[in-house]
Parts: structure tokens; sequence; C-alpha cells
């Protein structure tokens, strides 16, 4: 793979006639996708980090119930954690606040809106977005939704603390950090209605001549797939936290039933209402979004085999299918985290068989994953190693899946650690590291310079060694009984021979956090002072690494291009190198 | 029998109730088949990975393999999952939460949830549970309990402690006066959902004396941690003599 020579007129990208703009349109309020794409990558790391200190205090309060917490707990105030020992209020804030902040505002926002709104237009030849006006107000809806739900820690009684599935009536009747909780929603639920829109719109109409459905990169399927859930499926969640909203502000009753005692003294509201109502709509979006967590990570994954592999992605065509088959069950599968709600238990058998269907498809893909590697030349490059420690690590994720969807195993593993196991598996070592691989693999197109490989491939093996000291003991202890969301867990006999564990996943959390070190330094440091790279260095055949600079001008392209193959054409006999870009004609390869 | 050692360990807790050793074999079922799938693919991977790297002037090959062969795995795994739907799910299904004992031959319990205790309410001799309401409710009678109702006169309610007989099954209807919570027996494999408004019925049949703790599965407050109980397992004799001795101490008020 060397040689760079394919490239002829299209390598200089193209300044439009534009009207020179200033800082602040250019870098703040920009319309820019690539930029917005930036602002959507370095916003949702930050919160991600937030999200995993709140983790870190929890982690210490469970493995050291009772004990001050080092180094934070002397700054926090006596409502939250007098003389530095976390209160069960606080516990609970942190847990709902992790949840919710991970979720929302770091692994969808990386996944859909920094790399979506980054690559997408890049890899189907789109000058910008459909609409870069709403990509913009997306952002800034965004970061406002991202500012209340983090500043609702100081509202009187502390945030949201009922869980980030804030099941009614306790959420209902919990302190005003839930109202805000449900404002911050209904921001971060219009952002992503802006964006995904956009992405529907862009895809349809946008895309270079040629570049037919069956030639688009599979990361730009599964961006598609996740923007159509996104659209239909958070709809059903904005009514619902209105719905909240109004119980709570209004005395609605949409959600609260009647006859309840609350502190000791009778709810003075007349009920009427059903909990059961908030959980369908809950689960109605938040089962589309675990896929939302995970669609996107497929795309970013599938890239980069393809690219380390040097050839064609096995199954392109069965992958796409499969995409669209998980978009299209994961509507009819929500009520399996409600078969023990009280709901008619003959109901949970459509659910149950839905959810094993569901199943299949994931392991479609994992198996043409698996056998893209088949008569590769794998390079272990850093993104490679994100790339490939993501088939095992959610293989692991979706198997454990099996017995949670399965309705008489799922009577005693609900509300256990195993389900938080199981789940982490998907969304950290899933797709917290494809979202890492992507990072590293993008870097390059980003910035205009690399990041060092080595210090790449340290955080590699710490993180994953890490992550894994982490979920493997929870899914143990989940075995063992242990429930989630306990504040001390050695208040409960039947925990008691698991508890060592705990300090086990404290410390691997606090080494996954010293191991991400390397990797904030690495990355701030190679924005300025990596290596300067050139237009192609991974020689990859996509548009976005082919067909523009690196970083690539407002606007993209140079001209108009056409499409001449599909995505993926590696090491095809005949052609000059073991790349060959969409949009080369054929006569400049052989 | 009692020693929480002998109890809880490093897996599933005792199987102390008549479904436990069921729920449990479709657990190591699972389990299996999982550790078998992933090492089958884990096997493949670390070959391919071993196989297929990169090496200078070894080029890679386009893939031949057709995509129909690719689906057999998929196919096998999915003829597994409904196998254990229909074949070994379902029935255990039916028995465990659809089929239930008749009344007159059960233990019937009303458990009324409330943040943070589990208030069990017994029918007494009669076998007819008093009304109840919740404007009645004060520190000495948690569940409202109307004393005007000729059927409460003998009805016992029990803070925390459920006592069960041995050998015979309990049928108890869960409602909540607040949030919901879960009533959740580890060492019997019961769990339930207690949601205000609903009233569900569940049923287990103890096959071991002794105390079973109740943990709240179900997040419903500050205090959803320290949320516990336990049921007692004890012979119908003990069980009959823990009713009068109940009703004594009542009459004595
Ligand atoms: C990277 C390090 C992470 C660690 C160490 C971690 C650890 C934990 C732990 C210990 C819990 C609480 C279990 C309990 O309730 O007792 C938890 C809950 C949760 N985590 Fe994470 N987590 C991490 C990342 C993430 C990410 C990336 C996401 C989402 C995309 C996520 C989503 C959640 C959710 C939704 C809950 C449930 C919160 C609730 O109970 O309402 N976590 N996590
Ligand atoms: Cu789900
Ligand atoms: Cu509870």
């Amino acid at each position: 793979m060397k040689g760079a020579a394919v490239h002829s007129q299209t390598q200089t990208g193209g300044h439009e006639a534009h009207p020179q703009l200033g800082f602040v349109r250019t870098y703040v309020f920009s319309t820019d996708h690539k930029v917005i794409g930036i602002q959507y990558m370095i916003t949702s790391m930050l919160f991600l980090l937030s999200g995993f200190f709140m983790m870190l205090m929890m982690r210490w309060q469970l493995a050291w119930p009772g004990q001050p917490i080092p180094i934070i707990g002397q700054f926090l105030p006596e409502t939250m954690a007098p003389g530095g020992v976390m209160l069960p209020e606080f516990y609970n804030q942190l847990g709902a606040m992790h949840g919710t902040i991970m979720v929302f505002l770091g692994i969808v926002p990386l996944g859909v809106a920094a790399f979506g709104n980054f690559v997408l237009p890049l890899q189907i030849g789109a000058k910008d977005m459909a609409f870069p006006f709403l990509n913009m107000l997306s952002y800034w809806i965004f970061l406002v939704g991202g500012i209340l739900m983090l500043s609702s820690f100081a509202m009187p009684g502390g945030a949201a603390q009922s869980g980030w599935t804030s099941y009614a009536p306790l959420a209902d009747l919990a302190p005003p950090g839930q109202t805000m909780w449900l404002i911050a929603m209904t921001f971060i639920i219009t952002s992503s209605l802006f964006g995904a829109i956009n992405f529907i719109v862009t895809t349809l109409n946008l895309r270079a001549r040629g570049m037919t459905w069956l030639r688009l990169p599979f990361f730009v399927w599964c961006q598609f797939v996740t923007a159509i859930l996104l659209v239909l499926a958070f709809p059903v969640l904005q009514g619902g936290a209105i719905l909240q909203l109004l119980d709570r502000v209004a005395k609605a009753n949409f959600f609260i039933p009647a006859n309840l005692i609350f502190g000791g003294a009778p709810v003075e509201q007349p009920g009427g209402g059903n909990p059961l109502l908030w959980q369908h709509l809950f689960w109605f979006l938040a089962h589309p979004e675990v896929y939302v967590l995970l669609l996107p990570e497929f795309g970013i994954v599938a890239e980069i085999l393809a690219n380390g592999t040097r050839k064609p992605l096995f199954g392109y065509f069965e992958l796409v299918v499969s995409v669209c088959a998980i978009g299209a069950l994961s509507f009819i599968v929500w009520a399996h985290h409600m078969f023990l709600s009280g709901m008619r238990t003959d109901v949970t058998k459509f659910f149950t068989v839905t959810t094993m269907i569901i199943s299949i498809p994931s392991v479609m893909v994992l198996t043409c994953f698996l056998l893209s590697l088949r008569g590769g030349s794998i390079h272990f490059t850093t993104p490679m190693l994100f790339a490939l420690a993501f088939i095992p690590m959610f293989g692991i994720g979706g198997l454990t899946g099996l017995p949670l969807g399965f309705t008489p195993t799922d009577i005693y593993l609900h509300d256990t650690l195993y389900v938080i196991g199981h789940f982490h598996y998907v969304v950290v070592t899933g797709s917290l590291i494809a979202l890492f691989g992507g990072l590293y693999y993008w870097f390059p197109k980003m910035f205009g310079r690399t990041m060092n490989e080595f210090w790449g491939k340290v955080h590699f093996w710490l993180t994953v060694t890490a992550m894994n000291g982490i979920f493997f003991p929870m899914m143990w202890q989940g075995m063992a009984g242990v429930l989630r969301r306990q504040y001390d867990p050695t208040a409960q006999i039947h925990n008691h021979p698991t508890l060592p564990l705990n300090k086990v996943m404290t410390i691997s959390a606090i080494c996954l956090a010293l191991a991400q070190i390397p990797f904030v330094l690495n990355f701030f440091i190679s924005i300025f002072k990596g290596k300067k790279t050139s237009a192609n260095p991974w020689n990859a055949t996509t548009l976005d690494w082919a067909a523009c600079p690196s970083p690539p001008p407002h606007g993209n392209f140079a001209g108009e291009l056409a499409i001449h193959r599909g995505p993926y054409e590696y090491s095809v006999p005949g052609h000059k190198t073991d790349w060959s870009p969409q949009h080369v004609p054929e006569k400049e390869l052989s | 029998m009692n020693a929480p050692e002998q109890l809880y360990g490093w897996w599933v807790p005792v199987k102390a109730s008549t479904y436990a050793a069921q729920l449990d074999t479709q657990l190591d079922i699972f389990h299996w088949a999982m550790l078998l799938i992933f090492v089958l693919w884990g096997i493949y991977f670390v070959y391919c990975l071993a196989h297929y790297r990169a090496r200078p002037g070894v080029p890679a090959v386009r893939g031949q393999l057709s995509v129909a062969k690719s689906m057999v795995p998929d196919g096998i795994i999915l003829v597994f999952e409904m196998f254990m739907i229909f074949v070994i799910g379902l029935p255990v299904w039916a028995q465990v939460m659809e089929t239930f004992p008749e009344e007159k031959k059960a233990n019937v319990v009303h458990v009324i949830a409330q943040q943070f205790a589990w208030n069990f309410h017994y029918p007494g001799p009669d076998g007819e549970f008093g009304r109840r309401d919740i404007h009645l409710v004060s520190s000495g009678n948690p569940i409202g309990l109307d004393d005007s109702d000729p059927a409460s006169k003998d009805d016992i309610v029990s803070i925390n402690t459920m006592p069960a007989p041995l050998g015979k099954p309990t049928l108890a209807y869960l409602t909540s006066m607040d949030v919901i919570h879960g009533f959740n027996v580890p060492a019997f494999r019961t769990k339930q959902d207690v949601t205000p408004g609903m009233r569900v019925r569940i049923w287990f049949e103890p096959i071991l004396r002794g105390k079973f703790e109740i943990a709240c599965a179900q997040l419903c407050g500050l205090a959803h941690y320290r949320m516990l109980g336990n049921v007692e397992v004890m012979t119908q004799e003990e069980f009959d003599a823990w009713i009068q001795k109940k009703l004594a101490d009542k009459a004595e008020l």
C-alpha cells in the first residue's frame, strides 16, 4: 500500500467564491458541518468525562461505603456529602445523572452528531448538510440542554434522582431537580430531531452523481437508519416528558393513580393515571435509543475494518439488510424492559419472541465483521485495534442480552447488576471502544495531523483491560443476586459473599480514568503539534479520504464528483494500487 | 440451615422454592450455550488475526465465501432461541407466572409496600381480609385497616417479616401505597414489580425452612437500599402458633 498518485485534479479541494468570515462565524456560530461536528465532538467528550467522574464517586461509595470520598469529597456541600461521605440522595442523583448524561449527552451526540456531521456529507460527496442553519441550531440547543441538565445539581433538593428512566410516580413526586431534568430533556430531544431531519434529507438529496444506494459506505447507511429511529422514537418521549412535566407543575395526573400516600400524608390529587403508561412511553423511545447508541458504531467499525484488512467488507448487502431490519424491529421490542412490571403475562410472550428475533440481525452483523477478516491483510494500527476489540467485546454484550430478553431467566436477573454489566459491555466496551477507534481514524482528516501511534496503543491496551475489570465482575455479582441502584451494598445479606469484587471494580475504574491521560494529552498535543499528514494517510477508498484534502476546506470538494464504484474496492486485481477510490474512473486505475 | 453463608455465595443463592431449580436450569443452559458460541467465535477470531496479519508480499484476497453459507451460524442461533422459547421457556413461564394455587389451599397474604417497608396483611382464621382505607393510615395502623369492618377483627399485620408455611404454596397480592417497589426474594427466584394503582398476584412454595431475605428491586427513593424484610419459612404448626400468638397480642391491646 504505497503511492498516492491516483487522484489528479481533485486533490486540492475547492474554495468557492466565499466572502471571508470572521473568527466567530467560522469557529463559534459556524454553519459548516465539519466545524459543527468538531464542536459536538469536544462537547460530548466533556460530558462523557463529567458522567465518568460522577461514576467514580459512586464506585468509591460502593467499594468503601461510608468512607469520605478522597480529594473531591471535601469540596462537596453538606447537602451532598457531609464530611466527604456521600448521602443516599446524592448517590441516587449521581446514578440518574450518570445514566442520562452518558446516554443523551455523551455517546449519542458523539456517535451521531459528531461523527455523523463530520463524516456523512464527506462520504456522500456533499458540500454541506442540507440545512446548515438548522444544523447550527441543533448544536446550540444541545448545549443549552446539557448545561441545564448539569446545573440541576444546584436545584433545591439536588438533581433528578429517580434513575435515568424517571419512573412515575417516584419521579412525579420527586424534588424540583426532576422538573429541570424534564426541561433539559426537551431541549436535547429537540436538538436531536433537528439533527436527524438534516441527516435524512442530506442522504436523500445531496449524494454525488453515481452514488447509488448500494454504493453508499456502510457508515452512511448506519447513520441514515439511526436518523430515522430518532425521528420516529424521540417525539414519543418528548410527549411523555411534557406529560410528566404537567403532572408535576399542573397536577395533571397522567401517571399518578388514586389513593397514594407520600411522606405520611395522602397525595392531594384525584389520581386516575397509570404508572405503566410512562414506562411504555419511555421504553418506546429508549429501546430504539439503545440502537442509536450502537448503529453509528457499527458503521465506524465497518469503515475501519475494510480499510485495515485491505479488502471489501464481507456481505455488504447482508449488512445493509441487517441494519434496516434492526431499525424496523427495534420498534416492537420495547416491553422487554417491562416483563415484570405487572403487564399482562401473555403480552410478554410477543415481546420475548421479537427480542430473540432482533438478536439475529445483530449476530449477522457480527458474523460479517468476523468473516471480513478472512483473506485480509490485517494492519494493526491504533484504530484497527479498537475496531477489532469491538468484535469480541460487543459479542459478550450481545450474548448476555439473551437471558435478559428471555422471560423465565429475566425473573431472576431483572434489576440486578447483571443488567448493568450487560449493557455496559454493549455501550462501553462496544460503542465507546468503537468511538475511540473512530477518533483515531478520522483525526487526520479533522485536523490535518496524526495522533501518536505508540501512545494510542498504550491507551488501547490499558482501556480495554480496565473496562473488563469493571464490567465482568459486575455481571458476576448480578448472578449472585446483587441489585442495581444500591447506595450501600453491605446493607443486604445476600450481597456479602461477592462484596470483595466491588474493590476490584472500583480500582479498575480508577485505572480506566488514569488510562485516559495518554489519550487526552495525545489528542490535544496532536491537534497543534502532530505529524502533518497527506489527504489520504490510510489509503482509503471512500470520498472523505480520497477526494478532499485534510482538513477539507469550506465546501469540501473541488467541482462535481462522479462515482464509479462501490465503497470498499480494496485489492482489486489489475489495479495499480490496492485501493480504488470511489470517484476515480477506471482508466486512471489500471 | 439458617446461616447466611449457607444460603448465599458466589453464584445463585440456594434453591429454596419449588420453581428455583427449573429457573436455574434455564440460566445454566443459556450460559453454557453463550460460552460455547463465544469460544467458537473467539477461536476463529484469533485464528484470523494470526493467519491474516499483514505480511510483506502477501496481498489481501478478495472473498469467495458465499453469503448463504455465512448465514449458517445465524440460522443455528435462531433455531436455538426459538427452541428455548417454545420448548423450554414458555411452559416454565406459564407455570411460574400464570398458574396460581387455589386460594383455599394456599396461604393468602396481601403485601402492601410503602417507602421503605414491607407490610404483610394476613386474613386470620376467618380467611377474609378486612377493608383498608388510606385515610385511616397512622403510625399504629400502617396499612389503614378499618376496625369497624367485622372481617378485620382477626386480621394480622406484620411489618418486614413474612411468615410462610413450609410445603404449602403462598399466594400474595402485591400493592403499593406510594411508588413502585420490587418484591424480590433471591433464594426463591421470585421477583415482581409492585406498582401503585395495580394489584398483582404472585406465588411461591418454599422447600426449606429458614429466613430468606426480601430486598426491594425497584428504585423507590433514598432508603431503597435498606427496604428489606425476610420471609420466615416455618412448619404449618409453627405458622398456626404464630397466628394465635399475634391474635392474643392483638386482644391485649
Ligand atoms: C466508562 C465507564 C463507565 C462506568 C465505570 C460505568 C459504571 C456504571 C455503574 C457502576 C452504574 C451503576 C450501577 C448501579 O446502579 O448500581 C452505572 C449505571 C448506568 N450507566 Fe454506566 N458506566 C460507564 C459508562 C457508561 C456509558 C458510556 C453509558 C451510556 C451510554 C452508561 C450508562 C449507564 C446507565 C443508563 C446506567 C443506569 C443508571 C440508572 O440506574 O438509572 N454508563 N454505570
Ligand atoms: Cu430494550
Ligand atoms: Cu426500593
